[in-house]
């Protein structure tokens, strides 16, 4: 121990000193969640509880969501391919773009919205009213419980989340389709899947699991680290929301990339 | 403590502070800390808001790290425990909190089967419910057995938070604040109920408390703390018989609100 206070003196700026402690602090937090996750006691019911929570609280806001993306996007390609003869493309290009984009980022969008502002403002909550103190003194480990759990969750419902939306997407366009070109829907399905790879559905996969754990761990850390009473919580909810988002996009642009450098 | 040395004898230290600082940012909380608290002895440290009452408690359990100075807990060197061998320690000590702490999202039922789930595997469905049924009596509150923290008034609150760190059978306890926002009545019910704690479980206690009848009722023996560093130890009556004007003004100040 030592024997007299520390001082602390700002390396460079109070500001750019605070953003490197956070992004230490951040990466701490990751190593410790891999870390918790493979040793036992494993918090099965608790993550049983919050993949309910996660997935299936979600669905109506994923469907309704996927549902118009697919449906407006098919109606607003439509004009640009009727001007070449090309509306038969229709179903493959809407496929292409519902699989490889939209069905992720919209998912991924939705999910930090609503599931990521949960989790960091329960967290928060449970931090400011010290919930998580007392299972701490009640020699539970909290991280376990309500870090692994739930960063867990969400990387196991995002991606399940994200091809039920691709297929609700896939059946907005489908009407529209039907609505004006009769097609039936065996047809208009073979001529989305004629260009789809297995590439196309595996960077979907990725990309989901890598939106769902960020979506969770930026949830996690930002609660598990809110202060200030209410307002932190309020804060930690929204800053959650915006760095998660921030961060999927980030991440697509990334995984793209490599997608595109293995496909051409 | 010197007055309660005579009575258990300086051997059956149960936890002992020697020099302790904790200071956050420029804020100096503890200016040197020293405390002996023997088995089975109840100590109310007492001091207005903001001198580092909670922050002691805290570092007891290991919740806050210490900037210098020792905290032995049971034979143990706090700080230099790792995270197993504090959690098997935190297994012996009940913290009660000020805010009670219960988890929001589940019923009293399912606060209390928490730890209690995870720490006595060994326990049938039977006997854990049992279990919380005989620490629900013990606390008077077996009727709440179903309901949520939110249908709770204050002073439930802070008997089922009591509750839930009695049936661990720990052999410490930390109180922190106990009655605090509480009408005068619920607080003379909760001070009983940390009699009634002592008694029956044979705990050894610390009472974070401001309020002078808290302290008077709950503590053999009472500590007095002033800008991080304790300026008086011994019996209610002893402390406050005490010339010392910081005291004084305390005792007065209380008194008066």
């Amino acid at each position: 121990m030592m024997n007299s206070k520390p001082v602390e003196k700002n390396v460079i700026s109070k500001k750019i000193d605070n953003f490197f402690l956070d992004f230490y602090s951040a990466t701490q937090f990751i190593i410790r969640f891999f870390k918790e996750l493979f040793v036992p006691p494993y918090e099965v019911k608790e993550i049983i509880k919050q993949c309910y929570e996660i997935g299936y609280k979600s669905l109506f806001l994923i469907s309704l969501t996927g549902f118009i993306t697919g449906l407006v996007f098919t109606k607003q390609s439509r004009p640009s391919l009727s001007e070449f003869g090309a509306t038969s493309w229709l179903p493959s290009l809407v496929a292409i773009a519902i699989i490889r984009a939209l069905a992720p980022l919209v998912t991924a969008l939705i999910c930090a919205g609503k599931v990521g502002s949960n989790i960091a403002a329960e967290l928060g909550s449970m931090k400011v009213t010290e919930q998580i103190d007392a299972m701490e003194v009640s020699a539970v480990n909290p991280f376990k419980f309500l870090v692994v759990s739930r960063v867990l969750a969400t990387t196991i419902m995002i991606p399940l989340l994200m091809f039920y939306a691709g297929f609700v997407a896939m059946m907005g366009a489908y009407l529209n389709v039907h609505q004006n070109e009769m097609t039936s829907f065996i047809t208009f399905f073979q001529q989305a899947f004629q260009k789809i790879s297995f590439l196309d559905i595996f960077s979907s996969l990725a990309k989901s699991i890598v939106y769902g754990f960020t979506i969770g761990i930026v949830g996690c850390y930002k609660g598990f680290h809110a202060k200030n009473g209410t307002e932190g919580v309020g804060k930690a909810a929204n800053l959650s929301v915006v760095l998660s988002m921030f961060l999927i996009f980030i991440e697509e642009i990334l995984i793209v990339q490599i997608t595109n450098s293995i496909r051409y | 403590m010197e007055a309660n040395n005579e009575i258990t004898g300086a051997d059956d230290i149960v936890i002992s502070i020697k020099g302790l600082y904790k200071a956050f940012g420029d804020n100096e909380v503890l200016r040197g800390v020293d405390l002996d608290v023997h088995n089975k002895e109840n100590v109310a440290v007492l001091g207005r808001s903001g001198t580092g009452k909670s922050v002691l408690i805290k570092i007891i359990c290991g919740l806050l790290k210490p900037d210098a100075g020792q905290v032995n807990v049971l034979g143990q060197e706090v700080e230099l425990l790792n995270d197993k061998e504090l959690q098997q320690l935190r297994l012996q000590i009940g913290f009660s909190f000020q805010s009670s702490a219960l988890y929001d999202s589940m019923t009293v039922r399912e606060n209390l089967a928490f730890p209690l789930v995870r720490h006595a595997k060994h326990l049938t469905r039977k006997e854990v419910k049992e279990q919380i049924e005989r620490v629900l009596n013990e606390v008077g509150l077996i009727q709440t057995i179903n309901q949520m923290p939110s249908e709770l008034s204050g002073g439930q609150r802070k008997r089922i938070g009591i509750a839930r760190t009695l049936i661990l059978r720990p052999k410490i306890m930390l109180y922190d604040e106990p009655t605090s926002g509480l009408d005068p009545i619920t607080s003379i019910e909760i001070n009983n109920l940390i009699n009634q704690v002592k008694h029956t479980f044979n705990t050894t206690s610390i009472i974070i408390t401001h309020d002078l009848t808290c302290a008077k009722t709950t503590g053999d023996t009472v500590a007095m703390l002033y800008e991080g560093k304790f300026i008086k130890k011994g019996t209610f009556d002893e402390v406050f018989a005490s010339d010392d004007e910081r005291i004084q003004h305390f005792y007065k100040y209380n008194f008066i609100t």
